[in-house]
């Protein structure tokens, strides 16, 4: 079986990652509980006849994935793979306030189109003009682990050599207010420092698109080796740390070899327990990381996890405002990601250098 | 290499039946569930026809009996009735003897409960339940839950009209890779008025009773539906001693690359679809016996589609019919729909009729099959395609 | 008739988000679809709800769109003849 690397990252985020050669250089502390993307110059990437209809995730994937190709040295790839959770929401809101405000009547199709959740992978393919395997993952948290596990298969299998692989999710101001309704998103006020330590209910957030391209074939401008990624639809509390160092193992790692484990945090106080049952007990002695403070809560969050991961392992850098604590590390080898989403939808995924 | 992956059970809800045993009744006896709508106030109510489930949300949470408080969507109602038949029919007593997966497939999700409460949400909290059963992963949760799947490898695809298809696929490769030793694949969507109207939008809705492949075809007919198939690996089939039904032989995947909804002229993403399908089955074009098509009855899809199939299969081409007549479109759930009635040709050998059809359709010679047939059939291709350029194939053959 | 020309110019930038365009780019018998605006098959379905909610004429074939769209000159002579609004 092949190896699986990957060979490009490109990140559009609540902060502003879109630029490859910096590294949180500079960090926007965010002051409310929605955190939007800041947005790269779409027209420098997108042609205006074909921007013109493009919702803001279908710009920020196509952007993306852009810049991505790029950067891998590709201007073709054999498939692409995508994780929503929500699809292009604003479309989707825009949509059904029509239909019910207009008692089903003057309703325009461009809306309906962008709603469709593939539409971001669809406008991926028509911009790239690409023929090859087009999947579109809607699976929350696991949304785009989904893709990654599905791209790694076809990697390894030699199905296919250069994979597109992204995630992609959007704030839509209905959906938003409907989530502070139920808490999902905090109700009073916080910010990127405080979110991490806040101690009470649902979390901050956030949108964006991280696209990536997977390859089977090592090259200059590589990242990491995905070692392997795993999902798990529910998880016992207590059988989180059990299961970590069973997942090590089977991919011949033990707690110790671990430098970082990147950790899915999201100031939750009733769901945040699974991560600490990680921090407290395996990996109390490990560098642990956290991004979410940073990017805010959203279905395809942990690709900007994967983003930092490739990032800390490609520059062998560490900023500050990711340490959950402070260890003394050399070099950093190997990066465990473990993420939830309100107790559901669990991930592991394992990076390494190469 | 080109090895089968086993299916040893499968269940199906739709407008022609609410099991599998009725829906090959109503196949064999040319008899159709399109009727006006009667679950849903809409004010195009006289301009369309649909494929409704006569159920209730009520009688279904009845039939599975959920507790009063539950959050389900029509969508997974459905799609829970359709995969319990799928794992009674594989005789599955322990789910979690095996690593067993759930892949499913939705376009509509939650939307049918959505659309209802959108604005109450935010006067009154009586619904707030059904918020978080908005998103597409939630009825996929809901059935795992149901199934007694856990800590496993679920998830859902989302790829328009050709979801199912999808799902269907992804589940045979898992299975090929030793990632799972079982698999529920499929998809479920319930009508709602978010996709009357978006269809509405593209004028694409058919007034009358759909016509696949006639010249004077006038759109589709939107239906809701669940299926689901049980896939195991050839360890489970032989130490469970296991009937299998039939086998997922083949399978491809492309994208058009032409336009966001509509297929191009001459259908580049199916041509591709089912060629790939043919080269992983290890087969050539005279290798198919039946083409169960995907025949929606827009002018775009029947043009597009026919012309890829004569593409692919040259003069050739062996019988070919779409049952979007019988069940309506049924969106993400069609291709899971038409694999059990692909599954059920191969089990029965019989070809089931093209309703509607009255004239050829100029740009080609090529005939939907228009009688029901009695045809010793060895494999069956399904072909599913969807907006965003998404094409797939899916063969069904008796052999591994 | 020329005010007619004016504002489906303004209508179609707003609604057919031409964001680079103004109204004097578009000169009334430059061809809306293919070489000249190069609108393709949605902008047709946003057209014709446009007819609809503004001025009462319902299509109920996309293709009857074809020749109506052809250029400004030709929605506008269709619009004044069938407006029932």
């Amino acid at each position: 079986m092949n190896k699986v690397y990957i060979n490009s990252i490109s990140s559009i985020s609540p902060q502003k990652t879109f630029d490859n050669s910096e590294f949180l250089n500079e960090v926007i502390n965010h002051e409310n509980q929605v955190v939007f993307a800041v947005e790269p110059i779409y027209k420098d990437y997108i042609p205006p006849a074909a921007a013109r209809r493009m919702a803001k995730g279908i710009k920020m994937g196509v952007v993306a994935s852009k810049m991505a190709l790029k950067e891998a040295e590709l201007e073709h790839v054999d498939a692409i793979i995508t994780g929503t959770g929500m699809g292009c929401l604003r479309d989707s809101e825009k949509f059904l306030s029509a239909i019910i405000d207009n008692n089903e009547q003057f309703l325009t199709p461009t809306s309906f189109i962008q709603s469709t959740h593939n539409t971001v992978g669809g406008q991926i393919a028509l911009e790239l003009q690409c023929k090859g395997y087009n999947f579109t993952y809607v699976h929350g948290s696991n949304s785009f682990e989904s893709a990654l596990l599905d791209a790694k298969l076809q990697l390894e299998l030699n199905e296919a050599q250069n994979i597109l692989v992204g995630g992609v999710d959007e704030l839509g101001d209905h959906t938003t207010k409907l989530q502070q309704l139920i808490h999902l998103i905090k109700n009073e006020a916080i910010t990127t420092n405080t979110l991490l330590k806040s101690k009470t209910k649902g979390s901050m957030f956030g949108e964006g698109a991280s696209f990536f391209v997977l390859s089977n074939k090592k090259q200059a401008s590589t990242y990491a080796e995905l070692v392997s990624v795993k999902m798990y639809n529910t998880l016992p509390l207590d059988e989180v740390s059990g299961l970590t160092t069973n997942f090590l193992k089977k991919n011949n790692l033990t707690i110790e070899d671990i430098d970082i484990v990147v950790l899915g945090n999201n100031g939750d106080i009733d769901f945040d327990g699974y991560f600490n049952q990680l921090t407290s007990t395996v990996f109390n002695n490990t560098q642990q990381v956290c991004y979410k403070h940073l990017c805010g809560e959203f279905n395809t969050a942990s690709p900007f996890g994967i983003w930092i991961a490739s990032k800390i392992l490609k520059t062998q850098s560490l900023p500050d405002i990711l340490k959950l604590n402070d260890k003394e590390t050399g070099s950093f080898k190997n990066i465990l990601l473990y993420n939830q989403y309100r107790g559901e939808n669990h991930s592991f995924t394992l990076l390494k250098t190469c | 290499m080109n090895k089968g992956v086993a299916i040893t059970g499968m269940g199906i809800i739709s407008a022609i039946g609410n099991n599998v045993a009725e829906n090959f009744q109503s196949l064999i006896e040319s008899k159709k569930g399109i009727s006006r709508i009667s679950k849903i106030d809409t004010i195009h109510k006289n301009d369309i026809m649909v494929g409704e489930i006569d159920y209730t949300n009520s009688q279904l949470e009845q039939l599975l009996g959920l507790s009063p408080d539950n959050n389900f969507s029509r969508t997974g109602l459905l799609g829970t009735v359709a995969a319990k038949e799928a794992v009674a029919h594989a005789g599955i007593n322990d789910i979690n003897k095996y690593k067993t997966g759930l892949i499913s497939a939705t376009s509509v999700g939650g939307m049918d409960m959505t659309e209802k409460f959108y604005y109450q949400y935010l006067e009154n909290n009586t619904n707030h339940k059904y918020i978080e059963g908005h998103h597409a992963g939630d009825s996929t949760q809901k059935i795992a839950e149901q199934l007694g799947i856990e800590k496993s490898l679920i998830t859902t695809i989302s790829t328009a009209c050709s979801s199912a298809a999808n799902a269907i696929m992804l589940g045979a490769r898992l299975i090929k890779s030793g990632q799972l030793d079982r698999v529920i694949v499929g998809g479920s969507d319930c009508m709602s008025k978010f996709t009357i109207n978006g269809f509405k939008t593209l004028m694409i809705l058919s007034d009358t009773y759909n016509t696949p492949f006639d010249e004077n075809r006038k759109g589709l007919n939107l239906g809701e539906a669940a299926a689901f198939l049980v896939l195991e690996s050839d360890t489970v089939v032989k130490a469970e001693n296991k009937t299998v039904i039939a086998y997922v032989k083949g399978y491809g995947n492309a994208n058009d690359a032409f336009h966001q909804t509509a297929s191009s002229d001459h259908g580049d993403g199916a041509t591709l679809a089912m060629e790939k399908a043919l080269q992983v089955a290890g087969y050539t074009a005279n290798d198919i016996d039946y083409i169960n098509a995907h025949g929606t009855a827009t002018g775009n899809n029947d043009l597009s589609e026919g012309r890829a199939i004569i593409r692919v299969f040259g003069e050739n081409v062996p019988e070919f019919s779409s049952t979007k007549a019988y069940t309506g479109h049924t969106l993400a759930a069609a291709g899971a729909i038409e694999a059990v009635y692909s599954i059920l040709a191969l089990q029965n050998n019989v070809i089931y009729p093209n309703l509607n059809y009255k004239t050829q359709m100029k740009e080609f010679n090529i005939t939907p099959q228009l009688e029901f047939k009695e045809k010793t059939l060895k494999t069956v291709m399904s072909n599913s395609f969807g907006f965003g350029g998404n094409c797939s194939t899916v063969i069904f053959s008796k052999e591994q | 008739m020329e005010a007619l020309k004016q504002e489906l110019k303004e209508n179609i930038i707003e609604q057919l988000n031409l964001e680079d365009m103004t109204a004097a780019d578009i000169s009334d018998d430059d061809m809306l679809f293919g070489d000249g605006l190069a609108l393709d098959s949605i902008d047709a379905l946003e057209l014709i709800v446009m007819l609809d909610k503004n001025y009462g004429i319902k299509l109920t074939d996309p293709k009857e769109g074809r020749a109506i769209f052809e250029s400004i000159n030709t929605m506008a002579a269709y619009i004044s003849e069938h407006r029932s609004k």
